[in-house]
């Protein structure tokens, strides 16, 4: 659970980027626009009352057919002060997201695998490409079009060579 | 003007020394080692992708697969998460035998760590030594949950069956030998001139480093971080148990295998308070949306048989939402998060493994360093490439 002031401190400096707070099962979760996400990320990772100095993880998640289709789920983690906060950002197809590559290194894979799994660009990413699956491969496989079992899910996959 | 040229070396994805499928392309500049780069996917199997597809208790065998030296405390992160999920407590004596054999798992996890990354550094005695002791855990596992490897032992709301009665006594048996183990394995090599020479001052991380890497576990304990989630955000009962979080000092390999092998005497202390004061009582909470009926009503009553077909067949439903639970694993935290629509089955699933934020780590670990410390630094992060390739 994230101090009352955490929020109000966010907003104070961010008041026209963040559209929703949430609470569920103690957990809170701030929803912002996806315009000015890197000054959000620098803000709550440098000031020293909030001090998100962990990213512990980072994912997409598909909610096609909602608009906008994507969301780009961070939780952050502060070692000093013992707090999880989440942060959301919704993402129409086709648009790109800053990378918070240049705020926490962690984000490098995770950025990678999110580009991998669900074809979110994210801009300035230093090495953006797949990482589970094979340069080359087709389609995204945690989109919700994407079929869990193919036509050809029994017969071996032979590269080129 | 002498060019310089670098090397590049491909080390995997086959090779004994990667602890799994893993590829590094090493360039190299003589013996020093300009630039890593790691190659990881090779055992994804879309565990994420196809847990999408089942009903939450279905999804619990799936965990026991991604990093399987450590089954159980796999299945406690999921089960952890699904219970937040829906807001069940689950009684004391569940709580109190999920970390009792969590523990056990986590020495399990840790011995195979010490034998393999001995075996690396070319200290083969260690690895026989700590598979004899490994098997006499797996026997208490294998006692208990019925497998050795991928015991799928706890259910959402508690466990698959009660302990059998010789538990205590086993565990005991075991608290009584293994202290003079951990001895033996410290005599073999704390001390020892080569593998300080191989492992001190090698792979250095620092803690700033660590956590901006979002390292985990022992390898950002190593580094002097106190950070272990047990402690920091306590579940299933552990802020009820005595227990020190060991930390290193320079973040090297050296204090990497340090807190190891104190953590492996911290989980001794444990599983004692565990087993000592197991409380009598249920062993599943009192959820009939969730939990299955008692074998003997199904067999006599018909509610208790259709409930038990609709538990079997639909699996239940949880409220709309998304949590976000970590555990500490033997290898770091392990988390997941989880969306529900309302449904029988989860929207999404993300898992957050502690081997893909310690592997991203590595390049920072070897850069500079020469390629022989290559193969002691990997043995050092602990790494299972099932859980990163998911």
């Amino acid at each position: 659970m994230v101090a009352k002031g955490w929020i109000d401190k966010v907003r104070g400096q961010f008041p026209t980027s963040i559209l929703k707070v949430e609470t569920f099962r103690d957990e809170t979760t701030l929803v912002v626009k996806k315009d000015q996400i890197l000054e959000v990320f620098k803000f709550l990772f440098q000031d020293p009352d909030l001090s998100c100095d962990y990213l512990t993880d980072l994912c997409g998640v598909d909610y096609k057919p909602r608009k906008p289709r994507f969301e780009v789920v961070y939780h952050l983690c502060s070692t000093k002060h013992d707090r999880r906060l989440r942060v959301k950002v919704p993402l129409e197809e086709g648009n790109s997201l800053a990378s918070v590559e240049s705020v926490w290194k962690a984000a490098n894979w995770y950025e990678r695998e999110t580009y991998d799994m669900l074809g979110i660009r994210f801009e300035n990413h230093p090495d953006l490409k797949r990482i589970l699956t094979w340069e080359g491969f087709e389609g995204y496989p945690l989109r919700k079009d994407f079929p869990v079992k193919g036509k050809d899910f029994d017969k071996p996959f032979v590269p080129e060579l | 003007m002498a060019e310089t040229k670098f090397v590049t070396i491909n080390m995997g994805p086959q090779h004994p020394a990667t602890h799994g499928v893993l590829r590094l392309v090493l360039e190299l500049d003589g013996e020093v080692v300009v630039k890593v780069t790691p190659h990881v996917g090779h055992l994804h199997r879309g565990v994420e992708k196809l847990s999408e597809t089942k009903t939450y208790h279905q999804v619990i065998p799936l965990t026991d697969r991604l990093d399987y030296t450590n089954g159980i405390g796999n299945n406690l992160g999921y089960v952890l998460t699904v219970e937040k999920l829906l807001g069940i407590e689950i009684p004391q004596r569940a709580q109190y035998i999920r970390v009792a054999v969590t523990e056990l798992q986590r020495l399990a996890a840790h011995l195979i760590w010490l034998a393999t990354h001995a075996l690396d550094i070319g200290a083969m005695t260690v690895l026989f030594y700590c598979f004899r002791d490994r098997e006499s855990i797996l026997r208490i596992i294998e006692e208990v949950s019925g497998g050795r490897l991928t015991p799928t032992y706890f259910r959402i709301g508690g466990l698959s069956k009660d302990v059998p009665e010789e538990f205590k006594e086993r565990v005991m048996g075991f608290l009584g030998d293994f202290p003079g183990r951990i001895n033996e394995y410290e005599t073999l090599l704390t001390k020892n001139v080569i593998w300080m020479r191989r492992t001190k001052k090698v792979g250095i991380l620092t803690a700033e480093d660590a956590i901006n890497y979002g390292a985990s576990g022992p390898t950002l304990r190593g580094s002097g971080v106190r950070w272990d989630v047990r402690k920091r955000f306590p579940y299933s009962g552990y802020d009820e148990f005595d227990f020190e979080i060991p930390i290193g000092e320079v973040g090297d390999v050296y204090d990497r295998y340090m807190v190891r092998l104190e953590e492996m005497r911290q989980s001794l202390r444990i599983i004692q308070q565990a087993v000592e004061n197991l409380p009598d009582g249920r062993i599943m909470a009192d959820d009939p949306r969730v939990v299955l009926p008692p074998k003997d009503d199904v067999q006599r009553d018909i509610d208790a048989l259709i409930r038990q077909f609709k538990i079997v067949s639909e699996g239940f439903e949880p409220p709309k939402g998304e949590v976000f639970m970590s555990v500490e694993a033997p290898k770091g935290e392990l988390g997941f998060y989880i969306v529900s629509d309302g449904s029988n089955h989860p929207y999404r699933i993300k898992i957050r493994t502690p081997s893909f934020m310690n592997l991203s780590a590595l390049p920072k670990m070897i850069e500079g360093g020469l390629i022989a410390d290559v193969v002691s630094t990997i043995g050092s992060i602990d790494i299972v490439l099932g859980e990163i390739d998911r």
